[in-house]
């Protein structure tokens, strides 16, 4: 398919990215471009500019530390977080990453692009809500860090603002997390998700029922209790082709019942 | 004319290395990967399927990584090594996996082949002795309307087993 004209550059510098995005109102960052390339085939997005993020080795990369935490630099893909020896220090994440779309789009879409992008139906909103995971944010005037339950703040909008890029993502030593949901085939899109993390006390992130993932605290990991936290959440799902709205909130409370128990299983 | 990597062009000249050859061509920005192969480089094996990143038909392995080449714009894979179909038999001899295909009868109307056949190479580099459950895995990227599947399943486990190593 013809795309809209666009231009684009390839800096070698986060430095240099921020300095096009700045000055440049209708540039875009280009990370994997799973998504990115097919919203513009679609015309649903027409950036002027594409920056391209590929040469950027600062936002590659895992690591943990001693104490557990583990960085990672939004442009790993799927693939090279599935494949990391260091990213197993939170299990989930290779878990959930194989399950994401297919073989192709493993190795080219990345875990900063998903979280970017932040579609409803993606798999790693939610999961960075429910195990808490900070996310680092760069303009021109310096670095914020931002907490994953402010970072998603709309369909398809994030903290990270014009002329700003994500460049790293922060997570907390814990293994007790899981994720369920159901989708459309096998490591399809979801319908409805819901992540859990038990390192602590009980975070239950759901997605694809609002705009945002939706966390809910249980008092337990108890089925009874699970629900209640999820009635007592107000949701108001939307409706599709895949799903009416009261059948995505039957689903939204079965998986959050279905991931509480798995993560509680984990030790 | 822009050297300059970081600077804002709608083209560029690019470097691409193709089943061993180079070339270099101007290309605008928003040319797909899957049009410079088909259009510019006339390597027409690779095919367009749904053009939406959904069925495969246009997999290629790009330094050594299968992507969907209508999910790529050419300029993001300049100075890359790019293989296709095009680069799998030798001469007139066909790759074991392609021999494969042909003994296993696993294409009908052969649209979907080319990108079935580089998944199925990139499977098979990664993991010689793929399980079922493994070949359903790596092939996933890709749809096919006429086999039912079965029989590319079982090429790719045929071809497996005749280069076992």
């Amino acid at each position: 398919m013809l795309l809209r004209e666009v231009e684009y550059a390839k800096p070698s510098s986060v430095a240099e990215a921020l300095q096009i995005l700045a000055s440049n109102d209708g540039a875009r960052a280009l990370a994997g471009g799973q998504t990115l390339i097919s919203v513009m085939k679609a015309r649903a997005a027409s950036p002027d500019a594409l920056v391209d993020l590929a040469a950027l080795d600062e936002l590659r990369g895992i690591e943990l530390a001693a104490d557990g935490t583990l960085s990672i630099g939004p442009m790993t893909t799927y693939t090279e977080l599935v494949d990391s020896a260091e990213a197993k220090a939170r299990p989930i994440l290779a878990e959930v990453c194989a399950q994401i779309a297919d073989v192709q789009v493993r190795n080219r879409g990345t875990i900063g692009g998903n979280l970017c992008s932040n579609d409803p139906t993606n798999h790693l909103p939610p999961l960075m809500v429910s195990i808490g995971a900070t996310m680092t944010i760069a303009g021109q005037g310096g670095e914020r860090v931002v907490s994953a339950d402010e970072f998603f703040l709309g369909v398809y909008l994030t903290a990270v603002g014009p002329g700003e890029l994500l460049t790293k993502i922060t997570l907390p030593a814990g293994k007790r997390d899981a994720f369920a949901a159901v989708t459309l085939g096998v490591d399809g899109t979801c319908i409805a998700s819901a992540a859990a993390s038990l390192n602590g006390s009980l975070r239950i992130a759901l997605g694809c029922v609002d705009a945002t993932p939706v966390l809910v605290e249980p008092a337990s990991a108890d089925e009874g209790a699970v629900r209640e936290a999820v009635r007592g959440a107000g949701l108001d799902p939307p409706a599709d082709v895949h799903a009416s709205a009261e059948y995505r909130l039957h689903l939204s409370e079965v998986l959050a019942v279905r991931a509480a128990r798995q993560a509680a299983e984990r030790s | 004319m822009s050297e300059n990597a970081a600077a804002l062009s709608s083209s560029r000249v690019i470097t691409v290395t193709v089943n061993g050859t180079v070339y270099e061509r101007e290309v605008e920005a928003r040319k797909l990967l899957i049009h410079f192969i088909r259009d510019d480089l006339d390597l027409t094996g690779s095919h367009i399927g749904c053009d939406t990143g959904n069925c495969g038909a246009c997999s290629v392995i790009v330094d050594g990584t299968l992507v969907k080449s209508c999910m790529l714009l050419a300029v993001q894979a300049d100075g890359s090594s790019i293989e296709t179909v095009e680069g799998l038999a030798d001469g007139d001899e066909l790759a074991a996996l392609q021999q494969a295909f042909s003994d296993r009868h696993a294409l009908q109307c052969g649209y979907c082949t080319p990108g079935m056949l580089m998944s199925a190479t990139a499977l098979l580099r990664t993991n010689a002795r793929p399980t079922e459950a493994e070949i359903k895995k790596g092939l996933q990227g890709n749809i096919c309307r006429c086999t039912g599947y079965w029989n590319i399943i079982e090429a790719v486990a045929l071809a497996a087993e005749r280069t076992r190593p």
